[in-house]
């Protein structure tokens, strides 16, 4: 019997009644997954999309986040009337497990009574969809009309394709990739490395009792940092130099000292700062080793075309010309993989200044396309 | 890739040449529509339960077929070709795309790598109106069938009728049928190359 969601003040929470297995060997008891739903589903329950949230997102898609009442990260894509509609479609998003926004992660509570740090087992992306597996029976969903994500969701949304192809009509992939290059791992150890020498890391044991936020007291700083190095992946030269260029911040002159005179200084250093508000830094070693951990082709024997052999799945990748994190040639490589298996696939690069951030921003081809695709 | 049409259009019809490429293609069959434009050929050749997907390389026609749910990669003829594997459509055409490209010949090699037979359609550099317009203009010709002047066509390989024969002949490939086309209207086969302001060919190497 599938077990019944619970409300809570942050929205839907589902427990697992059976232990999830996962790629590491180990599993995960009492498994939490938080999760937000958009619209109706339908009668014969043919209309639900499920969308998959990138590193530091949440289930909050669509609507204001309850806690923080900040809105959803992609209201100009989901929504009545907006590409994935929500007046015709059952939108579903969940946190990832490993994550801090409700679903189980380090910060949760292990059977010892004391949080999980790190003795939470190291996850996959496919353990994450193994958690969205459950949501979609336990929601009584057989088969997803669609799974949409960008970046990390992108990666769960192949891993949906690969894993359980039986269980979705179409995947759209945005600015995603089929596995982490060296460059990739290279710049989530930056960060990973930043919060481990940190001291108040302390090997990930940093959670205080009582209190209303558990994470203070921990590696603001390490985490800070990593955020910053992050999100200069997340931009391009561009972008930086339009929004930023070399303009000094609240000042006429150089101060001939270490503070933030520039003004794309003192942008990341609030972009980390405000990020530690809000995200856990022991949650962000785990969901970067998962992606690192991806790699779509050696999981299924070597051969990127042979991970999509159990699936009848429409597929659409959308890159985008400045993004350097998943450059075009990651979403190119895995379309032409599909098509000469015979898959039913499209892809388009799109031209944005914005870099990998692009597929959260305005962009009216994407909009266009995700409209059509979805269908 | 696909360049301002040269055959015109009744509004709500097909393209002559691609009303001949549909008709011709049996239901079922898979087709690679190389530089396929908004889809046009790609929606009608779907509407009769073909396979169909499509290569282009702008964009904005590959978001435009997106949005109309029809398969297509962004990409160019030249470069991008080499990842379709050998046979795996029964048809690969080329409507209004060989004189756009670096290598025509070698896209043509490619088209019948990947499929036993392909469609071929491209404007006739050798019409009258075009061979008088460079005799009398001494300029290249901007014609309704060329409408754009030299240095900004993306026919960067006119051809003619003859031209194209040639090229068969030498590369070993059999003409299987053609059919001509001048003011959107079939013509006769006589003297195609100096009659007909479009071309379009099926073309075979068995």
């Amino acid at each position: 019997m599938a077990p019944t969601p619970e409300n809570t003040p942050a929205g839907p929470v589902l427990k697992l009644a059976q232990p999830l297995p996962l790629d590491s060997g180990r599993s995960l008891a009492g498994v939490q997954i938080a999760y937000e739903t958009y619209g109706n589903l339908n009668a014969d329950k043919s209309n639900a999309i499920l969308i998959c949230h990138a590193l530091t997102g949440d289930q909050h898609v669509a609507s204001p986040h309850p806690i923080t009442g900040k809105p959803g990260w992609w209201i100009r894509m989901v929504g009545p009337g907006m590409p994935i509609d929500t007046d015709r479609f059952f939108v579903i998003c969940s946190n990832v497990i490993g994550s801090c926004m409700g679903s189980s992660g380090p910060a949760s509570m292990a059977e010892s009574g004391a949080p999980y740090g790190m003795t939470f087992p190291v996850i996959t992306i496919r353990d994450m969809v193994r958690a969205q597996v459950a949501l979609v029976d336990a929601l009584g969903i057989g088969k997803l009309h669609a799974v949409v994500g960008g970046s990390m969701g992108g990666m769960q949304a192949l891993s949906w394709a690969a894993n359980f192809g039986d269980r979705i009509d179409a995947a759209l992939i945005i600015a995603s990739t089929s596995r982490h290059s060296a460059q990739n791992i290279a710049f989530h150890e930056v960060g990973r490395q930043a919060i481990m020498a940190d001291p108040k890391w302390n090997g990930g044991d940093y959670y205080s009792e009582g209190g209303e936020d558990p994470r203070k007291g921990g590696p603001e700083s390490g985490l800070a940092v990593a955020r910053m190095a992050a999100h200069i992946t997340y931009l391009s030269e561009q972008g930086l130099t339009e929004k930023f260029g070399r303009r000094l911040q609240d000042r006429d002159a150089k101060t001939f000292g270490f503070d933030a005179d520039f003004q794309i200084e003192s942008y990341l250093r609030y972009q980390g700062l405000s990020f530690t508000d809000r995200f856990d830094a022991n949650s962000y070693l785990y969901i970067t080793r998962a992606m690192d951990y991806f790699d779509l082709a050696e999981e299924h024997g070597g051969k990127l075309a042979d991970a999509f052999r159990g699936t009848k799945a429409r597929f659409c990748l959308v890159s985008f010309d400045t993004d350097w994190l998943y450059p075009t040639s990651e979403s190119r490589t895995i379309a032409h993989a599909l098509n000469a298996a015979g898959h039913p696939v499209s892809f388009m690069e799109l031209s944005s200044p914005f870099g990998h951030d692009s597929f959260l921003l305005d962009n009216d081809d994407l909009d266009r396309v995700v409209k059509g695709f979805i269908r | 890739m696909s360049p301002p049409a040269t055959v015109e259009a009744t509004p709500g019809q097909l393209r002559p040449d691609l009303a001949v490429i549909a008709d011709h293609v049996e239901p079922g069959a898979r087709v690679l529509d190389i530089g396929c434009g908004d889809g046009e050929l790609l929606a009608a050749l779907t509407a009769k339960g073909c396979d169909a997907r499509g290569l282009e390389i702008d964009p904005t026609n590959v978001a435009a077929c997106v949005g109309r749910g029809l398969s297509v990669m962004q990409g160019d003829a030249d470069t991008d070709l080499a990842y379709y594997p050998d046979k795996s459509v029964d048809y690969a055409v080329l409507s209004q795309t060989l004189q756009t490209t670096r290598r025509p010949d070698l896209i043509l090699e490619n088209l019948l790598r990947i499929a036993p037979r392909g469609f071929v359609s491209f404007p006739n550099f050798a019409h009258w109106r075009v061979r008088a317009s460079l005799m009398l203009g001494g300029k290249m010709p901007v014609t309704k069938l060329i409408p754009v002047a030299w240095y900004e066509t993306p026919n960067i390989h006119h051809l003619t009728i003859a031209d194209f024969r040639a090229l068969l002949a030498e590369r070993g490939i059999r003409a299987e049928r053609s059919w001509y086309f001048t003011g959107g209207q079939p013509s006769r086969q006589r003297f195609a190359n100096l009659t007909a302001e479009h071309a379009v060919f099926l073309v075979t190497r068995d």
